[in-house]
């Protein structure tokens, strides 16, 4: 390699900008392609970068923490992005607040739901502790669920992939799941889908019909609280 | 823009605050987001300046846990060795949660809805 040339290598791994370029670039190449798959769920923009990225620092031999000493930068911004979801809450909240009754039993059936069915199904097929922790808060949104998983032993890095494929899932097969139960009711399946799938689920939700994503919105700001007032307090039931 | 962005900072320091005081079990910047909702309340409103900032983070969201994310090639081992427990557990509880939640909405909310019509049911 010429003089001039590897110094500029040695430049561009020492400062943020690389990865800064490099995360942002991959996003966009995601979520061009979720554009141009209709927005459908399976083609996830967050789930593309990350492949685009895992491969680029294979490839290149980069070491992840060395990617991240410059990614963190967008990964700080996470912490005013979760305090920012009550925006939205405060403007869903005034609109649904005579449904507040159905709303904060269904939320509490839902949220306990999600943490205790994976707890079981990941426990009795041997996963390890670290495992389920990481599991354990997967329909909140992943920056709420990063933040629960990591006190309780789980790995933020595995819990923001679970959160995707969760979302995932819910907006791929949640209206499927509604069908069969013949639940019709549009604030019923959107609070639904919301709970289960949070963000991903949401805006599935939002395409398909405006109540519905309104109370998918709702359902996901309101179950980051409930999530995270509710698995630490499971956490510490189950396993002391 | 920087007044909103400020407030937003200030609420998430006071949730990490009160977080690391109390030892409480819960992460700081959902605290911080409870705050911020009870300010809302009690302002009665959004306000536009903050309304555009929390926008244009929200708008961003999924972009912010790319970082994150990418951390899981570290953990390819985990994945493989754990493969069907987390697989089996992340279809089983997803699907779960959506009939639970969907059934027990569908049922009250159409309680609500057939119920005595008090003084609030042709409010807006």
């Amino acid at each position: 390699m010429s003089e001039p040339l590897s110094q500029i290598w040695v430049y561009l791994s020492a400062s943020p900008l690389a990865a800064l370029t490099l995360t942002l670039a991959a996003y966009q190449v995601g979520f061009f392609l979720y554009r141009r798959a209709g927005f459908h769920p399976l083609v996830n923009p967050v789930l593309v970068a990350v492949l685009l990225i895992g491969a680029v620092l294979l490839v290149s031999g980069t070491a992840y923490p060395v990617y991240f000493d410059g990614a963190k930068f967008v990964h700080f911004l996470l912490g005013p992005a979760t305090v920012a979801l009550a925006i939205p809450l405060y403007r869903q909240f005034a609109r649904v607040r005579r449904s507040a009754l159905a709303i904060g039993v269904s939320l509490l059936a839902g949220s306990l739901t999600a943490a205790l069915s994976a707890l079981a199904v990941a426990s009795l097929l041997g996963a390890s502790r670290q495992t389920l922790a990481s599991l354990a808060p997967k329909s909140a949104t992943a920056p709420v669920a990063m933040g629960i998983a990591e006190p309780l032993g789980g790995l933020p890095s595995l819990t923001a992939v679970l959160v995707i494929l969760t979302g995932i899932l819910g907006a791929a097969l949640g209206p499927l799941v509604l069908d069969l139960a013949r639940i019709r009711d549009w604030r019923a399946r959107g609070f639904a889908i919301g709970t289960a799938a949070h963000g991903i689920g949401t805006s599935r939700a939002l395409l398909v019909n405006e109540t519905a994503g309104a109370f998918s919105s709702l359902a996901m700001g309101l179950n980051a609280i409930a999530t995270a007032l509710l698995v630490p307090l499971v956490w510490r039931l189950i396993f002391g | 823009m920087i007044g909103a962005l400020t407030l937003i900072l200030c609420c998430q320091l006071a949730g990490e605050l009160a977080v690391t005081a109390s030892g409480l079990p819960v992460p700081g910047p959902v605290l911080g987001m409870i705050l911020l909702f009870l300010l809302l309340a009690v302002r009665g409103g959004v306000g536009e300046d903050l309304g555009r900032v929390g926008d244009a983070l929200l708008k961003n969201l999924a972009l912010l846990f790319v970082p994150a994310g990418v951390g899981v090639v570290v953990h390819l081992g985990l994945i493989g060795r754990e493969g069907l427990a987390i697989t089996a557990a992340l279809v089983v509880s997803t699907l779960l949660t959506v009939l639970v939640t969907g059934l027990v909405m569908s049922r009250l909310a159409r309680r609500e809805a057939d119920g005595p019509s008090g003084p609030e049911a042709g409010a807006p």
